[in-house]
């Protein structure tokens, strides 16, 4: 074991690095694959439904069959088409919500924060990177060249400007409080006291945000099925949708990970129990937020479009506001 | 050094792309390219803040405008139809402007005394006090810097008010707002109509 | 704003009503490993029914055929030859072919028959890829000679006979309502999820 360390130490960063992402890669997709599993499950419950159950005991293979039947299906490309973006724009999606990953540190060793790249930018980046997401369903929308798609892209751009505004908003009170940029600093900031607390108000506006970011109900007007079918990928089969499908689940788990380190501490332990690795305590406070997510999909219905923009605009925007200048006025008077 | 090569083939290939396209939306697609590589290029020269915000100001939110804008005119797929003598035309004085700008540009670099490269460039980006940080650049922008930085928000929030008068103005010369709401009102009246019988 | 308030406390409200179904009995049968009771006269399959001796009970009348609403069956009647005789009578049916496709299930063929022979059975799976082979002929409507003679609907013993098996016998032929209940809530299918696991 000690050599093992050892060689490792000794490996070039390049090779670190590739080990890393090729772990982290294995895991998330993992987790993609369970958390649909789990959505599918907990939508099932809560609608008195057993949900996914052949495959496997308990439904556990299904997310094996479904890569099966997504790989296996036609790759269809419509005649009105436009070739390379239609073909380009599930991979810009793919990319961007697997590259934030690059950033996010899952826990803390003595030697250091467990990430790819501990940057100290990292939330600028994480911001930065999730701006491009909206790339990949614009475009394979555009490209689609059929109305519904069009239709969800037009949207989603629309949607997605709009809450980015109020998400950058609600970060800017807890960088304050952290006095960092660095992801690895926000949660060691908040060993005493979770950023829940104070930046409660915060809290709220980057769960609706994140909502709104990820397209997900209540907000997922981009993909809207009794209005526009399936919105951007309606045009989209077999292993394209799935690499959409994938980003959008990968997005969400992107976002419960911010939400986890910004405001529920990261991995600082729950009620003094230090005997807990930290990246279990990690682990479960994302479970927690991406079981919130499933929980207000089967919940509540789809906003009016409309007042989708109102309420980013109306009423999230000047909230997000508000709490950026009481947030910065309580830092100032403390020193 | 390989990395700034290939960096700066990319990003001259991709302007290239991006004037040369045949649809405008392949054209957003090469600037996008375009605006990750001049990022990657920002940080390899450890300006952490300057890669971050080129993303999320151009990338993140100038071009999806772009994209949005493209999608709702040209929602057709045909490309666009530049005369066959256009180019060629255009070449000369862009060639002749190009080798004026760059002939400018290498007189200012050989004048200029370069700081010594510090070795630390791709060392631990980003953490104050190294060149480019967040924190500097922060305290930067709000202390010595602060008069400029509040005359640009200044002009820039003069331009979006005035796009905003010029829109507004057009808007109501036209009386399309009321006519909608005229429209509308007696739309909602036929209706209420028709539930009575 | 009251209003705006009021429907925050909304959203909680919904979502304090979906975690609670999260634990509620799910009422789903899972359909092939569990099946749902019927009630003992359902309509399903149609069978050609036999006298004890092995003779077949149709003397191909055709009666069913005519009170057939949606023109499902088709008999074409044959007199008995002295050596071979099919039926007691003196006509078999020499063919008789119900398209159930077409067919409605709704029982007049067994009403209208005279000698009881056509009768309605549980059985309900009768999926195929091809439409041809919705056409029952004799050789899949009678039943095969060591597998008895078939049962009248009325002498069914309030139950489903034992192709479905694996249900609760009711105690009475009345006894629908209670068979309907039992399954609803979930209490017949529970004793039954026990010995079908899996």
């Amino acid at each position: 074991m000690q050599a093992f360390v050892a060689t490792l130490n000794a490996a070039p960063i390049w090779l670190i690095v590739l080990i890393k992402s090729a772990v982290l890669l294995l895991v998330v997709v993992t987790t993609f694959a369970y958390a649909m599993l789990f959505e599918r499950k907990i939508l099932g419950w809560m609608q008195l439904r057993p949900g996914p159950n052949r495959v496997g005991p308990w439904g556990l293979l299904q997310p094996a069959a479904d890569a099966a039947k997504l790989i296996l299906k036609e790759d269809l490309t419509p005649k009105t088409a436009d070739p390379l973006i239609y073909r380009l724009a599930p991979f810009i999606s793919l990319l961007t919500a697997f590259s934030v990953y690059a950033v996010i540190p899952f826990g803390q060793s003595s030697s250091g924060v467990w990430a790819i790249g501990n940057v100290n930018a990292g939330i600028l980046l994480i911001l930065a990177i999730t701006s491009m997401g909206v790339y990949g369903i614009s475009l394979g929308g555009w490209a689609s060249g059929s109305k519904y798609p069009l239709l969800g892209s037009l949207r989603s751009t629309a949607q997605m400007i709009s809450y980015e505004l109020a998400m950058s908003l609600s970060f800017v009170g807890v960088l304050m409080l952290a006095g960092t940029t660095s992801l690895g600093g926000i949660v060691h900031a908040q060993e005493r006291l979770w950023f829940i607390v104070p930046q409660f108000l915060g809290f709220i506006i980057y769960v609706i945000t994140a909502v709104a970011e990820t397209n997900r109900a209540p907000f997922d007007l981009v993909e809207a099925e009794t209005e526009l079918v399936a919105g951007f990928h309606t045009e989209y089969s077999g292993l394209r949708f799935g690499l959409f499908f994938i980003a959008e689940y990968v997005n969400m788990l992107t976002v419960a990970c911010v939400a986890t380190l910004l405001f529920f501490g990261g991995w600082n332990a729950l009620f003094g129990l230090v005997m807990v690795p930290g990246v279990i305590w990690f682990l479960l406070k994302v479970g927690a937020f991406l079981f919130f997510y499933m929980w207000l999909r089967a919940t509540l219905p789809r906003f009016r479009y409309d007042r989708l923009m109102a309420f980013g605009w109306k009423i999230l925007l000047p909230f997000a506001t508000a709490n950026l200048i009481v947030t910065a006025i309580i830092v100032a008077f403390r020193g | 050094m390989i990395l700034f090569w290939i960096l700066s083939i990319l990003l001259i290939a991709t302007a290239v792309w991006t004037i040369t396209a045949s649809k405008p939306v392949y054209s957003v697609v090469g600037l996008l390219a375009h605006f990750v590589a001049l990022a990657v290029l920002y940080l390899s020269l450890s300006a952490e803040f300057l890669a971050v915000m080129q993303i999320i100001v151009y990338s993140g939110a100038i071009l999806v405008l772009f994209v949005f804008v493209i999608a709702l005119l040209s929602s057709g797929v045909a490309p666009f139809s530049v005369g066959p003598n256009r180019l060629p035309k255009a070449l000369v004085p862009v060639m002749g402007i190009v080798i004026i700008a760059f002939g400018m540009l290498i007189y200012a670099v050989s004048r200029t005394s370069m700081p010594a490269p510090t070795g630390q460039t791709l060392g631990p980006v980003g953490s104050a006090g190294v060149f480019g940080s967040v924190a500097d650049f922060g305290r930067a922008l709000f202390t010595t810097q602060l008069l400029p930085f509040e005359v640009t928000a200044f002009i820039l929030m003069v331009a979006v008010i005035g796009v905003v008068l010029l829109a507004g103005d057009a808007m109501e010369s036209s009386g399309s707002a009321a006519q909608a709401k005229q429209v509308h009102r007696e739309m909602r009246e036929a209706i209420l109509r028709e539930g009575d019988r | 704003m009251r209003k705006n308030l009021y429907n925050v406390g909304a959203i909680f409200k919904g979502l304090s009503i979906t975690f609670g179904f999260m634990f509620r009995h799910k009422p789903t049968i899972e359909y092939p490993s569990v099946r749902k009771q019927h009630a003992p006269r359902f309509h399903g399959l149609h069978e050609l029914r036999r006298y004890a001796d092995g003779k077949e009970r149709c003397i191909g009348c055709e009666l069913c055929s005519s009170a057939c609403p949606a023109n499902a069956i088709t008999v074409i009647g044959a007199e008995n030859a002295p050596g071979d005789r099919r039926s007691p009578g003196e006509r078999h049916a020499a063919r008789y072919e119900i398209d159930e496709l077409r067919c409605i299930f709704c029982g007049l063929c067994e009403e209208a028959c005279p000698t009881d022979a056509i009768v309605l059975t549980p059985h309900f799976e009768m999926a195929d890829y091809r439409r041809g082979a919705f056409v029952y002929a004799k050789d899949r409507l009678l039943v095969p000679p060591e597998a008895g003679v078939g049962v009248a609907p009325d002498e069914r013993p309030g139950g489903i006979p034992g192709d479905l098996g694996r249900v609760e016998e009711l105690k009475s032929t009345m006894d629908i309502e209670r068979g309907y209940a039992a399954t609803w809530r979930g209490e017949a299918l529970k004793t039954n999820r026990k010995g079908l696991a899996g």
